[in-house]
């Protein structure tokens, strides 16, 4: 009863107080809101990466050239390049049934009549498709035979294919890579980004069709995929010991999961680096609402002394005050909640986004938080002047 | 100055008891080291059903005196006697209590609260009274029919002129039926017209038996009163009952008859 006549008290005064009630509104909405697309976006990216990785399998180990622990960061120099003779001699020393896959991606120019395209070319040898995951909508992917003769086939992504070929079936059509003529023996699903880049806008032909077409003996990567997955530890050591002879120590082997890690922290970093920004954003919703509820602390102070002139109790008064605050925070908090997570669904069109619980909580009770401490605070010390000092109150 | 305050005659209630009492009052406001007395042990007792004018020159400390017998301030020394009850030891919450059933306030400066409609100031000291929601709507309009404002219930403070703005905080001091109201400068923001109005109304709810005290340095405001107590310094140095006192009624019957003349 008490309560309710309180409540009535609070949203009339709110009503009253239009510009003030939106205002702070605001600065909650927007702290609420930037938290969680920031926080989102963060999390959706991170988790895309890491779950198309994971996707591959656990069982792939990861052969570059020089040494990316000792240049520290990535910025390192490459004194020798893997060649084929390399995947051949790992091919030639592990078990049959781990396969080894030799990969070249490079930028390249596609031309169909007049349209032209800028892309990437995604070479591997016949069991290519273990390594860039394959789904295919129409015609088939290249051979054994097809690498063995550097033959001018290429297999498109589902992006290139919607871009050269929008009304008809590519297979059988000829294409220009770089000046040279190639069929295009099929085409894929779209699959989104991973690891190897945004899969959908690549092309994939056979590894020494790519070094004939890009002049060069060189490759860019080796793939090993375990037949069995506990095997993997084993085999990375063995990796090691057959490229060190030649190599010594300018080449780097990782498993899928050391990948993992590094990638992670890295997007870990850029998720701190977000929810950093959405910290700042956060704080300048919490001054805004601290301003606004400062600002009007004379008037209202003066509405308190009013209210207990005419027989309003502390109670009443702190009550009052307490649930227009709570009102404020929880509808600003549940619009800011609204408005982030529906603009992370807008937003998926363009980056992978993913609404964190914790984001939600920590952006709506910090709001929360500032709203009713601003609003109750001077209310509190208000409330406990005479009511006459309350009316005199500038 | 001693002697005046020596030979201060005292109106004493003889047919009537004593609603509110001033016993040794004083009020010390301390700024920047300096004492500045407001009151100085001021004694006074307002009887039952009296119309009461405290008059005196600016800075005299009538408003002063005016909060501390409205529990709207604490005195520094001496006690306020409500009905027999000394307030000196109550809480803020049992004052505010007192305050609501007992004292209606007018102020000079009217405080209502803005962007709220006429009615809901009124309702105010009902809604902290726990009257219910529509038994709450009834009385204010009642409240404020009494003063004539039946046909702007639903206007701003904003959107009323100053007299009907002191007629709104009038509704809302009689709506809680107080046996007393306090009236600091009620007319001294109006023109003669809205002031002669406010007056009648306040004689009017005297005629009802309210107890009125009206704080005022216009001797042609306090006239309208029974009894004038002077105030002069911090002091009550002079109290008289009024002869011949003035009726609003009849100044506002001789305001309409001048203007038709000057028509
Ligand atoms: N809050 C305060 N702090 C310091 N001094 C005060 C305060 N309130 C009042 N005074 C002082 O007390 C004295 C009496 O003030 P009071 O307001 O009672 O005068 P008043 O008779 O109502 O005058 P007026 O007719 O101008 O309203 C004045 O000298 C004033 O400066
Ligand atoms: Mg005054």
């Amino acid at each position: 009863m008490k309560f309710f006549e309180s409540f009535r008290i609070a949203l009339r005064a709110l009503n009253a107080n239009k510009v003030r009630s939106a205002l702070t509104m605001l600065g909650v909405i927007i702290g609420v809101s930037a938290v969680i697309l920031l926080v989102a976006i963060g999390t959706g990216v991170q988790h895309e990466v890491t779950g198309s990785i994971e996707g591959l399998g656990s069982n792939l180990i990861f052969a570059f050239p020089g040494n990316v622990e000792e240049g520290g960061g990535g910025s390192f120099s490459v004194t020798r390049q893997f060649s084929l003779d390399d995947a051949a001699l790992l091919e030639r020393r592990l078990g049959s049934k781990d396969l080894v896959v030799p990969i070249i991606q490079s930028p390249a120019t596609l031309k169909v009549g007049n349209r032209e395209l800028r892309t990437t070319i995604a070479a591997a040898n016949e069991n290519g498709d273990e390594v860039f995951t394959a789904d295919y909508l129409g015609g088939r992917g290249y051979r054994r035979s097809d690498v063995s003769a550097s033959a001018r086939v290429v297999v498109l992504g589902s992006t290139v294919r919607d871009d050269l070929f929008p009304y008809v079936d590519p297979v059988g059509k000829s294409i220009d890579i770089n000046g040279q003529q190639f069929t295009v023996i099929g085409h894929l699903a779209a699959q989104g980004g991973s690891l190897t880049g945004d899969q959908d806008n690549q092309v994939y032909m056979p590894v020494t069709t790519a070094q004939r077409l890009l002049g060069t003996r060189d490759i860019g990567a080796i793939v090993v995929k375990a037949d069995d997955p506990a095997d993997v530890n084993l085999l990375q050591r063995r990796i090691k010991q057959i490229l060190r002879p030649k190599f010594g120590n300018e080449f780097s082997v990782f498993t899928q999961e050391e990948t993992l890690g590094i990638l992670t922290q890295l997007l870990g970093t850029l998720t701190v680096m977000l929810a950093g920004i959405a910290g700042i954003s956060l704080l300048v919703g919490g001054i805004g609402i601290m301003n606004i509820m400062l600002v009007s602390v004379s008037e209202r102070t003066r509405e308190i002394g009013i209210r207990k002139a005419v027989g309003a109790k502390t109670y009443d008064i702190m009550s009052q005050f307490v649930i227009e605050a709570v009102v404020l925070s929880v509808l600003g908090g549940g619009v800011g909640i609204g408005l982030g997570w529906s603009g992370a669904a807008a937003l998926t069109r363009w980056v992978p986004t993913e609404v964190t619980w914790w984001a939600v909580a920590l952006a709506f009770f910090f709001s929360a938080a500032v709203g009713i401490f601003f609003g109750v605070y001077p209310a509190y010390r208000a409330s406990r002047l005479d009511p006459i000092e309350a009316l005199r109150y500038e | 100055m001693e002697e005046s305050a020596a030979t201060q005659a005292r109106v004493e209630c003889v047919e009537s008891r004593v609603v509110l009492e001033a016993r040794q009052v004083s009020k010390c406001y301390e700024l920047d080291e300096i004492e500045v007395h407001a009151l100085r042990e001021v004694d006074l007792e307002v009887c039952e059903g009296q119309m009461l004018a405290v008059m005196g020159p600016s800075g005299s400390g009538k408003s002063t005196l005016m909060h501390m017998i409205g529990l709207l301030d604490r005195p520094t020394t001496g006690n306020v006697v409500v009905e027999g009850v000394d307030v000196s030891r109550m809480s803020p919450n049992e004052l505010a209590a007192v305050r609501n059933k007992r004292i209606g306030f007018v102020f000079q400066s009217f405080n209502l609260l803005p962007r709220t409609s006429a009615q809901a100031n009124v309702e105010l000291p009902l809604i902290y009274a726990g009257v219910s929601l529509l038994k709450r709507a009834s009385m204010a309009r009642a409240s404020l029919e009494r003063v004539g404002l039946g046909d702007r219930l639903g206007h701003y403070s904003s959107q009323l002129s100053g007299g009907q703005q002191q007629r709104v905080a009038i509704a809302r001091a009689l709506v809680t039926a107080p046996s007393i109201v306090l009236a600091d400068e009620p007319t001294g923001n109006l023109d003669s017209r809205s002031g002669i109005e406010v007056m009648s109304i306040l004689q009017d709810l005297n005629r009802q038996g309210i107890t009125i005290v009206i704080v005022t340095h216009d001797d042609g405001v306090a006239r309208h009163a029974e009894r004038v107590v002077h105030m002069l310094d911090g002091r009550i140095v002079h109290d008289e009952l009024v002869e011949n006192r003035t009726l609003a009624e009849d100044r506002m019957r001789e305001l309409d008859a001048e203007e038709e003349a000057a028509q």
